[in-house]
């Protein structure tokens, strides 16, 4: 069994700080403009919540018959921060535990859990953009209203910016440092090897 | 040959000669004046500029330099652009001793101060006719409370100002008889007794809710304008007055007698001490205050039946009488407090005075003689001095806090600038045409932003394209940042303007309301969302709880409605965005319609005459289906029995449980 280097154990402090970031800060962020909206609309996505202009946008929507946006909706609000904390004592773990392997389990939990929270956000925002009602009183045919996941996009009047909020911001660094660290950990293991 | 060239000779000089022309108003303007007041298209301008509405009974809001129009404020005339007077809600606002009375004539503003300053809390503006006081809160840009006074023939002489908003001044325009009595119309009843009354209004300065803290009864005269003292003569109140003559007819000739009318100078500072001291007298009248609440959204009336008077002719030393030419209009306080500047209408000077000097007559006695018992100072005794020939016909002075005085001149139609210190005229500029009042940004306070001066106008003639025989005010715009008056900008204004106000934009905008959280919707009828909407009989009353959001009103077909009913709207605006009122309007409505801000609760009475079916519908553009925003009231003959039931969407209707 292969121990950690001294920066394997250095980065997983950090990507369990970063990590504890989502608690403080929103990860998604979702920006609307439009002519009439100058000061711009906003909604921004916790790992627990959905905070923002979110009655404006509820408001707006209920002319192309999207289904209005409820935080009760989301079970994903209770299984998110569980698994992020999972994700936490993971690390904690990987540290105690102190074996390279540990690191490389913890890393793979991580980008599973990313990926899978990605596609999770897409299916809702295809499930919003598509789902409409059929009795709106605004049909644009062929016209969907997904959100971008990420980026920007133009749905009829409106602007729409999707990116990460600061929270998700440190959750990428943290999985910049674990695959990072990763590569740096199989490289020098391959070195002493040879 | 030679007569040829002789007498083109003169023709040639006579066409040269008539060349010559008067001064035009063309050639006013000058240089780059319309960049100094270019706002491009998205800034703000720099300034609030509130101005009295005259006989329209509202207060307008424009924003300078550009001199746009903002808003207009109903304040004491009914205003049908948006329910104010007509809803149920703001009814009470109107109330008065004497019934609903839906109109006034509104001359003068005031923006309420801290230590001298606009602090951006409230202004207060005069009903001349009806006397009353508005105060209209600067966060919501809606008039919140109106107190009546007693006591009084014509709110004139109002709602000057203390440094710290202690008190909001009302005097009386014209000398009546007091405590509701009723006298013979000629000058010994005159004489016996018609009185003029002071009311000073204390402020509550966490509410703003306004009192009649005192009134001091003085001899009948008519008081014209005020100002409060400042700085060193803070604790004072400056009133001019006209027909001291007490005539009670053909005013103009019999009231223009007298080489000097006064200025009424009086300490408050020692009424208040008197008062402390109960030596009050409290008088049985009755009078209204209208509050409106922000949480109801509704304004309740109250009865108040006594005030407390202090008579200056029994009650000694804190009233005097400063001798002024000529019928004064303006009575002005310059920024540091120490001179009052007197404009005689009919003077061909203008007096300064001295408030050191002031109070060093009062201390060494150089009275002259006595008004009714009151000591009134010799002229030369409190006279800084005297502005020579500054024009025709002085009304009104504001300062622009470098010892520069600015006049208004009513006959010359036109401003004269002089120096305060040694009372030299600087400049004039021509106003188009006859200058009343005119308002130098945070001229009346401690610290004028000096910048601008305003001029407000009677009479505009071929100013601009003409409108058949009515025609608007106006305003001029001048610049006072050089040594020489610059006009800037020329524009109509609604109602006429008398006295405005000026603040920097800075001072409000931030703190301006966007919506009402419907949270704190506290109104009876209230309809918190939707699902609580309904409609409920109780006699021949029948009261709609409906909603409004984009785009439907709720409910949107009602049934049941009998003649003879009287049926409540009550309207709520369930939107919480900025700038999403709804309106609501009903075909034949003998009031008004109603315009409801977002998280606020409205409600317009309406009577059907006949049996019918009544189309009603949303009158504000809100969205893209605002035209579809509409329904139906079926109105049946008395009796017929329709059970009353409501609904919008559902197949079923709902009815009464």
């Amino acid at each position: 069994m292969k121990k950690m280097t001294v920066w394997a154990r250095i980065s997983a402090v950090l990507v369990i700080a970063c990590v504890a970031m989502l608690w403080l800060f929103p990860m998604w962020r979702i920006d609307l403009a439009a002519s009439q909206y100058p000061e711009g609309i906003s909604m921004q996505i916790w790992i627990n919540d959905i905070k923002g202009d979110v009655d404006i946008i509820n408001g707006l929507n209920h002319y192309i018959g999207m289904r209005t946006i409820h935080k009760a909706d989301f079970r994903e609000f209770v299984y998110l921060p569980i698994a992020l904390a999972g994700i936490g004592i993971m690390g904690l773990v990987t540290l105690l535990w102190n074996r390279r392997s540990g690191y490389y389990i913890w890393t793979a939990c991580f980008l599973v859990l990313a990926f899978v929270s990605m596609y999770d956000f897409w299916k809702w925002e295809y499930d919003y953009g598509h789902n409409l009602n059929p009795e709106a009183p605004i049909k644009v045919p062929g016209m969907a209203y997904q959100p971008p996941l990420i980026g920007y996009k133009k749905m009829l009047n409106f602007h729409a910016l999707s990116q990460p909020d600061i929270g998700g911001w440190f959750f990428i660094a943290a999985g910049i440092i674990l695959v990072g660290t990763c590569l740096y950990e199989w490289k020098r293991s391959k070195k002493k090897l040879a | 040959m030679n007569c040829y060239k002789i007498l083109l000779l003169g023709i040639s000089a006579a066409a040269a000669f008539s060349g010559c022309k008067m001064k035009t108003t063309e050639t006013a303007v000058s240089g780059d004046a319309a960049s100094k007041v270019y706002v491009a298209p998205g800034k703000y301008d720099e300034f609030y500029n509130f101005v009295s509405g005259g006989f329209s009974g509202q207060v307008s809001v424009y924003g300078l330099p550009s001199g746009r129009l903002l808003r207009v404020i109903p304040a004491f005339s009914q205003n049908p652009e948006n329910g104010y007077g007509y809803n149920e809600e703001t009814k009470p606002m109107l109330q008065t001793s004497q019934g609903f009375i839906p109109w006034d004539d509104q001359h003068h503003l005031a923006l309420s101060q801290t230590n001298g300053e606009h602090d951006g809390r409230w202004i207060f503006a005069n009903a001349n006719n009806t006397p009353r006081v508005a105060r209209i809160d600067l966060k919501t840009f809606k008039t919140t409370e109106i107190l009546e006074l007693p006591n009084s023939g014509g709110n004139h002489s109002s709602p000057f100002i203390t440094e710290n908003t202690e008190y909001v001044i009302a005097g009386t325009r014209f000398a009546v008889p007091i405590a509701d009595k009723e006298a013979a119309i000629n000058n010994e009843s005159f004489k016996a007794n018609f009185k003029s009354t002071v009311s000073f209004i204390g402020v509550n300065q966490q509410t703003g809710q306004m009192g009649v803290s005192f009134q001091v009864i003085l001899p009948g005269m008519d008081l014209d304008l005020s100002r409060a003292g400042k700085g060193p003569s803070h604790g004072w109140f400056f009133f001019s007055t006209y027909n001291t003559e007490q005539a009670s007819t053909l005013l103009e000739v019999n009231a223009s007698q007298k080489d000097k009318d006064f200025i009424v100078a009086v300490n408050w500072k020692k009424a208040e001490e008197y008062i402390k001291a109960g030596k009050g007298t409290k008088m049985a009248t009755q009078y209204y205050r209208n509050t409106y609440n922000e949480e109801t959204h509704s304004a309740t009336s109250e009865l108040l039946k006594e005030v407390l008077t202090l008579d200056p002719t029994v009650i000694k030393d804190f009233v005097y009488m400063i001798p002024c030419p000529k019928s004064p209009h303006g009575c002005d306080v310059d920024p540091t407090g120490e001179y009052i500047v007197g404009s005689g209408k009919l003077a061909a000077l203008i007096p300064v005075f001295s408030f050191q000097k002031f109070t060093q007559a009062i201390q060494n006695k150089t009275f002259e003689g006595d008004y009714y018992g009151i000591p009134v100072i010799k002229y030369e005794a409190a006279l800084h001095g005297e502005v020579q020939k500054p024009g025709l016909g002085p009304l009104h002075t504001e300062f622009d806090g470098k010892g520069n005085a600015y006049t208004s001149m009513f006959l010359s139609s036109e401003i004269v600038k002089w120096n305060i210190k040694d009372l030299k005229v600087l400049d004039r500029v021509p106003t188009y045409y006859s200058i009343g009042h005119l308002m130098v940004p945070g001229g009346d306070t401690k610290k004028p932003y000096g910048k601008y001066v305003v001029a407000y106008n009677k009479i505009t003639k071929d100013r601009y394209l003409p409108t058949g025989p009515e025609l608007s005010q106006s305003a001029q715009l001048y610049s006072i940042e050089g040594d020489k008056m610059q006009l800037l900008l020329d524009y109509p204004t609604i109602g006429e303007p008398h006295y405005a106000q000026a603040i920097a934009a800075d001072k409000i905008k931030n703190q301006s309301v966007k919506f009402f959280d419907i949270n704190k919707n506290k109104h009876p009828f209230v309809a918190l969302g939707e699902k609580n909407t309904k409609v409920v009989r109780s006699g021949n009353r029948v009261d709609v709880y409906m909603t409004a959001i984009r785009s439907h009103l709720t409910p949107d077909n009602i049934e049941g409605v009998e003649l003879g009913d009287e049926v409540y709207f009550h309207v709520t605006n369930l939107e919480q965005d900025w700038d999403i009122p709804h309106g609501f309007a009903i075909k034949h409505a003998d009031n008004a319609e109603l315009l409801v801000m977002p998280g606020e609760t409205n409600t317009l009475k309406f009577v059907p005459k006949k049996a019918g079916v009544y189309p009603f519908y949303c009158t504000d553009f809100c969205s893209a289906l605002h035209q579809e925003m509409q329904g139906y009231l079926r109105v049946s003959p008395k009796g017929a029995g329709v059970p009353l039931k409501w609904r919008t969407g559902e197949p079923e209707a709902k009815t009464e449980k």
